[in-house]
């Protein structure tokens, strides 16, 4: 009871980091990064009015607040209940993940936005997110069930495939990050998408032609490829759409809801990526033979 | 296996926290710029005049309504008349208002006497009043908050020492001022996102904006040979040379179709 109640948790701590990283992306897209002046209090105050683009900026570091909350009891949840220490190590991480985070978004507002640290927090942001969506497939009824091995072959391996996209994938985001912050133009993040989608396909067709009847493996492949497919479309609508608004004298709507869309389900695109790979490592073996023929010391039964 | 991941995890985390390092404020940009040296006095009997228009041609832009709503009290300013986008304005003899025309070189190297005056800026009904401003280097700007609403004031030079600050509802005044020369300095409200104005800051006093009519005039300036130039944010600048002898008032116009930008 108490594991599915930690797995509850650990979901509701994902939705609430998603939520987070769409309110970060509203401060950015209209250019309300520097609406409140001063940090960590706003306008000197805990709740300054609301006008403006003082909504985004605040309501951003209101809900930055609650996932902070909500991290020190994941950290203090897995600490009482959980039994493996690498999970209580990775609770830790992402605490220290957070309070990074918090510190990265007060020196933006401090130092008025410097390029490296704006991207640094977009980044990180990312990571987060994704470590916060690992942490609930690890505390999931799925994961207490048990391995259900598959064998895969061939080079290269299923395993470092399945890295290299979720790498690709992040590398992506970085470049987007960088688009977004003016620190270099949308050449690289438009070639980056070509290389990432390419990967991501690469990886999910694998897996669908060889273990479709793997149902977690097929469920994670299904799912980086819809949303990976989600995505493309989404960051052509938002190239368009600021395009088509770049005349206009403030944010447009419609630019601002791709965007913002854009990189939620980027954040969406890197965290089901990394279970992807996580479920990979996790259920698909290489066959001994192979092993051995790579120099690969195999411990014996 | 899992820890393999969680080192991964972790060693992406950390590796993103630590290369964003930051960017400390460029106190250096905060100095005074140097004093020339000790100049014998301005001869303003022999000093010249120009004068222009900055004529606009092609099509006339229409310049978008700028919705207010994420504001009511910005909205209420504008009840029934909706605020457009100052970015060209042009007036109705066909000429360009809020062009900076300013003496871009061939000005003596002296120091010449700041003005005690500052030059206003106002926010009000969440719009700079006016678009556009040129002062001094080391001259006062008189920032002033006539709306019952937070704004905040933040300017983004390349040259001087950039900062961001609020000013509340009615607030006191502020006095702020740049150091070095910069045409031109680019000046937004984070909350208003719309709100956008502009500072020339120069070295000397020979600079003039387009009003209403689109006119221009640059007076008291020592006979010699210079490059004025005209600069619009949106057409970009222009430059001419041009030769004033003593006492002379000569006639300098620029046009919008002439201007470049970066």
């Amino acid at each position: 009871m108490n594991q599915v109640l930690l797995h509850r948790y650990a979901v509701l701590w994902s939705f609430c980091t998603l939520f987070l990283v769409v309110a970060g992306g509203l401060v950015t897209s209209n250019d309300a990064g520097l609406s409140v002046p001063d940090w960590p209090l706003s306008y000197g105050k805990l709740m300054p009015p609301m006008e403006g683009n003082i909504f985004y900026e605040h309501g951003h570091r209101m809900v930055a607040t609650t996932v902070g909350l909500l991290t020190i009891g994941m950290v203090v949840w897995l600490m009482c209940a959980e039994r493996r220490r690498w999970l209580k190590n990775l609770g830790w991480i992402s605490l220290l993940a957070v309070i990074a985070q918090g510190v990265l978004g007060g020196m933006t507002v401090i130092f008025l936005l410097p390029k490296p640290v704006s991207i640094g927090h977009a980044c990180l942001a990312q990571l987060f997110f994704s470590t916060t969506v690992a942490i609930a497939l690890f505390t999931s009824g799925g994961w207490q069930r048990g391995r259900q091995f598959v064998d895969d072959s061939g080079a290269p391996p299923l395993h470092w495939l399945a890295l290299a996209a979720a790498a690709c994938v992040f590398l992506q985001l970085a470049l987007g990050a960088a688009a977004r912050h003016q620190a270099i133009g949308i050449l690289p993040h438009v070639i980056g998408a070509l290389l990432a989608t390419g990967m991501v396909l690469w990886v999910t067709v694998r897996v669908l032609m060889r273990h479709a009847g793997h149902d977690a493996l097929r469920r994670s492949a299904l799912a980086v490829l819809f949303i990976t497919i989600l995505q493309v479309f989404l960051g052509i609508a938002a190239y368009m759409s600021r395009v088509a608004t770049a005349e206009a004298p403030q944010p447009m709507p419609v630019m601002v809801g791709f965007t913002v869309a854009h990189v939620a389900v980027g954040a969406l695109t890197l965290a089901s990526s990394v279970v992807l790979a996580i479920q990979i490592f996790r259920h698909v073996r290489r066959p001994l033979a192979e092993l051995q023929t790579e120099g690969v010391a195999v411990p014996s039964a | 296996m899992n820890s393999i991941f969680v080192s991964v995890l972790a060693a992406s985390a950390l590796f993103v926290a630590g290369c964003g390092g930051s960017k400390a404020p460029e106190t250096a940009k905060e100095e005074s710029a140097a004093p020339a040296a000790t100049a014998p006095p301005i001869d303003e009997a022999n000093a010249a005049t120009i004068t222009g228009k900055v004529a606009f041609t092609g099509d006339k832009p229409t310049m978008r309504a700028i919705d207010m709503s994420a504001n009511p009290i910005c909205a209420r300013a504008h009840a029934g008349s909706p605020q457009h986008s100052e970015e060209v304005v042009v007036n109705g003899n066909g000429t360009l208002k809020n062009v900076f025309v300013w003496i871009k070189t061939g000005v003596p190297d002296r120091q010449w006497p700041v003005p005690s005056t500052p030059v206003e800026i106002a926010q009000k009904g969440c719009t700079y009043g006016p678009h556009v401003i040129g002062v001094m280097a080391g001259q006062d700007i008189k920032i002033v908050n006539d709306d019952p609403t937070n704004h905040n004031i933040h300017p983004m030079p390349k040259v001087n020492q950039e900062w961001n600050e609020s000013q509340p509802p009615n607030g006191d005044p502020k006095l702020k001022k740049f150091a070095r020369e910069e045409v031109m300095i680019p000046v937004k409200c984070n909350v208003h996102p719309w709100m956008r104005a502009y500072i020339g800051v120069v070295n000397h006093p020979f600079f003039a904006i387009t009003g209403d009519d689109g006119t221009f005039t640059i007076k008291g300036l020592p006979p010699g040979k210079y490059t004025i130039e005209a600069w619009h944010e949106k057409y970009g600048t222009q430059d001419v040379d041009i030769t004033v002898g003593a006492k002379e008032s000569k006639t300098q116009d620029f046009d919008s179709a002439q201007m470049k930008t970066s």
